[in-house]
């Protein structure tokens, strides 16, 4: 038995906290304005003969555009490299959703695409065809709907495929344009060098390029938080911990 | 950039749109593109508040208000359903 995270990710209003409270057990109450979200909620799901840790991110529309809801998702999806990174879509709003599907799936192939509200979205005459939204993003793809419990079984199936590694993907590859795509190779081999293969190195020679400061503070404080803490545990032997 | 086409700040309500251009910058201009406010995406004017500001868009089928400030920064090509 071993024990996996997983991490929500998702739009605001796409039924993620449903689904995560319908898999947790939790009972607190959903609502519906921005930033609802802000404290990353926990819980725990069992799956099969598995453990999963389950992590509520903020609902963002983004990782980029660097709001503390947006930094917080993006920041956990880097540095703590969650074992799965569910990303719950709107069905009725796909075309929206998917930039986020995109933006996380750029940082990570360990990742499940959910598309949530599938019967609200057949109520509207919208017919999703999972086959090839699957094959376009690489990664499993399920519809579901959280709210009638549709669905969810072949949801956790897919989830443990990914968590166990039996399905893998690198990191999905937008080919930009000749500019950028310049830029990136121009940047990559420093980017890989300062902050080597733990992190997603071309996904970060692209934010910086695009200027993003906060990625930068984010990447500056936990590359420093790793280094001077092997130090310490050498240096400080016999002081108490201070927490 | 130049925008061509109108702002979407003088569309009349019910107006369709196709932009054409968008010259936010900075952080709203990525939270902006984030929510479908891209070049080639068909945006709809809703209607206005009472004091004429903010204007209700409808856009990849969610609506969404903007004020004077960003609207008139967004361009687009008018499409269709202007009634005078």
């Amino acid at each position: 038995m071993s024990e996996y995270t997983v991490a929500f990710a998702g739009n605001p209003n796409t039924g993620k906290s449903t689904l995560f409270n319908l898999l947790t057990g939790m009972r607190q109450h959903t609502g519906n304005w921005a930033g609802k979200t802000v404290i990353t909620a926990e819980g725990e799901f069992t799956h099969k003969e598995h453990v999963y840790r389950a992590i509520d991110l903020p609902g963002t529309y983004s990782l980029y555009s660097n709001s503390a809801d947006e930094e917080a998702a993006r920041d956990y999806i880097i540095f703590e490299q969650p074992d799965v990174t569910l990303v719950v879509l709107d069905a009725t709003s796909l075309e929206r959703n998917l930039n986020l599907a995109l933006q996380v799936l750029e940082i990570t192939g360990q990742a499940v695409v959910c598309i949530n509200l599938i019967d609200e979205a057949q109520k509207l005459g919208i017919d999703i065809n999972l086959r090839k939204i699957g094959k376009r993003l690489g990664v499993p793809v399920v519809a579901i709907s959280a709210r009638n419990k549709v669905g969810i079984e072949a949801l956790l199936d897919q989830v443990e495929r990914v968590a166990t590694g039996s399905f893998s993907a690198p990191p999905m590859r937008i080919t930009y344009n000749e500019e950028i795509e310049r830029g990136i190779a121009e940047l990559l081999p420093l980017v890989e060098q300062t902050v080597g293969s733990k992190y997603p190195a071309r996904w970060i020679a692209l934010r910086l390029l695009d200027g993003d400061d906060s990625l930068m503070a984010s990447l500056k404080e936990n590359l420093n938080r790793h280094t001077p803490a092997l130090k310490k545990e050498v240096t400080s032997h016999g002081i108490p911990a201070c927490h | 950039m130049a925008g061509t086409g109108i702002p979407l700040s003088e569309a009349k309500n019910g107006s369709t749109l196709r932009i054409s251009g968008i010259e936010v910058q900075g952080v709203l201009r990525r939270r902006l593109l984030d929510l479908g406010f891209v070049v080639g995406n068909v945006v709809e004017v809703l209607r206005r508040s009472p004091l004429g500001d903010p204007t209700a868009f409808r856009i990849s089928n969610t609506t969404i208000a903007l004020r004077r400030e960003e609207s008139s920064l967004i361009y687009g090509d008018l499409i269709g359903g202007a009634e005078t």
